[in-house]
């Protein structure tokens, strides 16, 4: 009785001996991992918030104000055209950055001919630094030997001034965006028809549906998942514009180009208030979250 | 057009209904698409999809390769000829001058030097850290594992460019040990384990390999770290290698966080480099620094192509 009583005791000891070990493994194994999350991630998460609601200049002990920092964002003209740009920009992108690529995936995807050269090139510009891209299209828009007002001459239509002007500003800039970025979605959705069963188009087309339908009654629903999920993922990348703003225009012409986080940066970094920028960083943040869980749950429940 | 269509079974077009006139290579069906072989095979079929294909490589031509065309040819000009209106299409001289004036003046040897130091190092430190945590995850299952890998895939939701300044002064001034990890590869290569996304990648691949597997080292008396270097490591190898590329080529093409930690222009990646000297060179010189800066990308997706695409497509969804 006793005899079996100290065994299971001691087999007990060696269990928890085992699970305690086996945790401080599996910690050793985190350890790295967790303390550049916490330091890179979690904390500035957190201090974020803290910032947003401070006086900080980093001399003097921080003063906590409340919504001032807010108030004081409202206030700046620059904060509206921010907004609105960003939308604008977003909207547009999706236009020009979403439909196009899913149009050139069901053009490749019927060509049996020289698909390789197509998606090849198609993705080419993706592999360009983007701040080589964007360079190479400060370039292009030069009103004077810029490549853009030759092909306008050649073609006899007047030239623009692109970048210099407030109505076509943000257009450039989304021009520069789709090119660059158009590649990857496309190579995506090309990955997506491919999985889409035959069947069901040789069925669309015993029903007598034509090629408009087929694409409407077929291949839309079979890739809705996918065309979800890039949709989401497009607004969440192109809301965060700041390198096209930041190296074409500044921001200008009169804040025609500027976007939130490029005056987060601005209010940072040039006028050395990191309560402002924070602020407008945790507004960002907050609408990005509701695209973010949007996103995480559709990819969750589906893979 | 559609007048062969839905009245015979698919593949099968009688030989009689053949014209003469028509080439014998057909279109096959490996996979069925939208149009169906016969819609192709038929007489406009051919001429529509031929029309098509030549002016969709035409202009996919035009629009992705001309203007490379015209960086790498542009950066040959003489600044005369490079300011001439109407521009000329042919250089007139196949010079590499910019290219040396680039490569001099331009510091790019550094500049490049200094990207492949934190691409390797970044590499280096995600690949052993998220490898690691992604495993005791998935394998060891500690007490509040699952809490831990809810606050790493929580991340996901917060795009790292908004959280921009804290993490800047996060580097600046290291909480707790006040470090400055200003201007060192440090800046580059411990945010770049902070990935949810490398995580959530390695944890569900790493699920996916069966527990006997493991369990049969672990009675041969392996430890965990053997089980992970010989079990799982050699299992894993097509994550890895996407978890690797996705690594190396978001330090390779990030602009805003090494515009703003690596601020001293001897540490500068090449992106941050040329951006930061636009302003006083050349438009030639400038140009040729583009091309120069783009090759290394374009090489290495000419070794790995296949796993990029690859990683696209099946690592996920993150575009």
């Amino acid at each position: 009785m006793t005899a079996l009583q100290n065994r299971s005791r001691k087999t007990d000891g060696r269990r928890l001996g085992l699970v305690a070990r086996r945790n401080i493994t599996a910690y050793g194994f985190l350890s790295g991992a967790l303390i550049c999350f916490a330091f890179f991630s979690w904390y500035p998460m957190f201090r974020e918030v803290v910032l947003s609601f401070q006086e900080n200049n980093f001399v003097d002990p921080p003063v906590w104000v409340g919504f001032d920092n807010f108030t004081t964002v409202f206030k700046d003209p620059a904060f509206r055209s921010a907004w609105i740009n960003t939308a604008v920009f977003t909207l547009l992108a999706l236009l020009c950055g979403y439909l196009i690529p899913f149009v050139i995936a069901l053009v490749l995807n019927e060509l049996r001919h020289a698909r390789g050269y197509l998606r090849f090139v198609v993705y080419l510009p993706v592999m360009l630094p983007p701040a080589v891209s964007v360079l190479l299209f400060k370039w292009f828009y030069d009103p004077g030997p810029g490549l853009f007002n030759q092909i306008l001459e050649l073609a006899h239509l007047p030239g623009l001034s692109w970048l210099d002007s407030r109505d076509t500003a943000l257009i450039s800039l989304v021009i520069v965006s789709t090119w660059m970025n158009l590649g990857s979605g496309t190579l995506i959705y090309l990955a997506a028809l491919q999985s889409v069963p035959g069947e069901l188009y040789e069925a669309a087309e015993l029903d007598g549906a034509g090629v408009l339908r087929r694409i409407w009654h077929v291949t839309i629903p079979q890739t809705r998942l996918i065309l979800l999920v890039m949709l989401l993922l497009q607004i969440i990348a192109t809301m965060q514009v700041f390198i096209e703003p930041y190296l074409l225009t500044g921001g200008g012409p009169e804040d025609a180009t500027i976007s939130v986080v490029y005056l987060m940066y601005q209010y940072a970094f040039n006028f050395g208030n990191f309560g402002g920028g924070s602020a407008l960083g945790l507004m960002l943040m907050l609408v990005l979250f509701v695209f973010s869980a949007a996103y995480l749950r559709l990819s969750r429940d589906n893979t | 057009m559609s007048n062969l269509t839905a009245t015979r079974p698919p593949g099968t077009v009688p030989a009689k209904a053949e014209p003469a006139w028509r080439p014998r290579r057909r279109f096959t069906s490996q996979h069925r698409t939208v149009l169906s072989p016969h819609q192709l095979n038929s007489r406009w079929g051919r001429r529509i999809y031929w029309l098509v294909l030549v002016s969709v490589v035409l202009l996919f031509t035009a629009i992705f390769v001309f203007p490379l065309y015209w960086m790498i040819t542009g950066a040959m000009k003489t600044g005369e000829e490079f300011a001439r209106i109407p521009p000329t299409y042919v250089p007139s001289r196949f010079s590499l001058d910019s290219y040396r004036e680039a490569w001099t003046l331009m510091n790019l040897d550094r500049f490049l030097l200094n990207t492949l130091q934190y691409a390797a190092g970044a590499w280096a430190f995600a690949l052993a850290f998220d490898v690691g945590a992604a495993y005791a995850l998935s394998k060891l299952r500690p007490f509040f594992g699952n809490v831990i890998l809810l606050g790493m895939l929580a991340t996901l939701m917060i795009p790292p460019t908004v959280i921009l300044l804290p993490a800047y002064l996060t580097v600046k001034d290291l909480p707790i040990l006040n470090l400055d990890l200003l201007n060192t590869p440090w800046a580059i290569w411990l945010p770049a384990v902070a990935n949810g996304f490398n995580i959530f990648l390695l944890k569900r691949f790493f699920d996916s390999i069966p527990t006997e597997l493991l369990e049969a080292a672990q009675i041969d008396g392996a430890s965990p770290l053997r089980v992970l270097l010989s079990v799982v490591l050699p299992v894993s190898r097509p994550i890895l290698g996407v978890v690797s590329i996705f690594t190396v080529v978001n330090v390779w093409r990030d602009f805003a966080w090494p515009l703003l930690v690596l601020q001293d222009p001897e540490k500068m990646t090449i992106s941050v480099g040329i951006a930061s000297l636009r302003a006083n060179m050349p438009q030639t010189t400038m140009t040729a620094a583009l091309v120069i800066a783009s090759i290394p990308t374009i090489v290495v997706f000419f070794i790995f192509q296949r796993h990029i695409m690859a990683g696209l497509t099946a690592g996920g969804l993150k575009g």
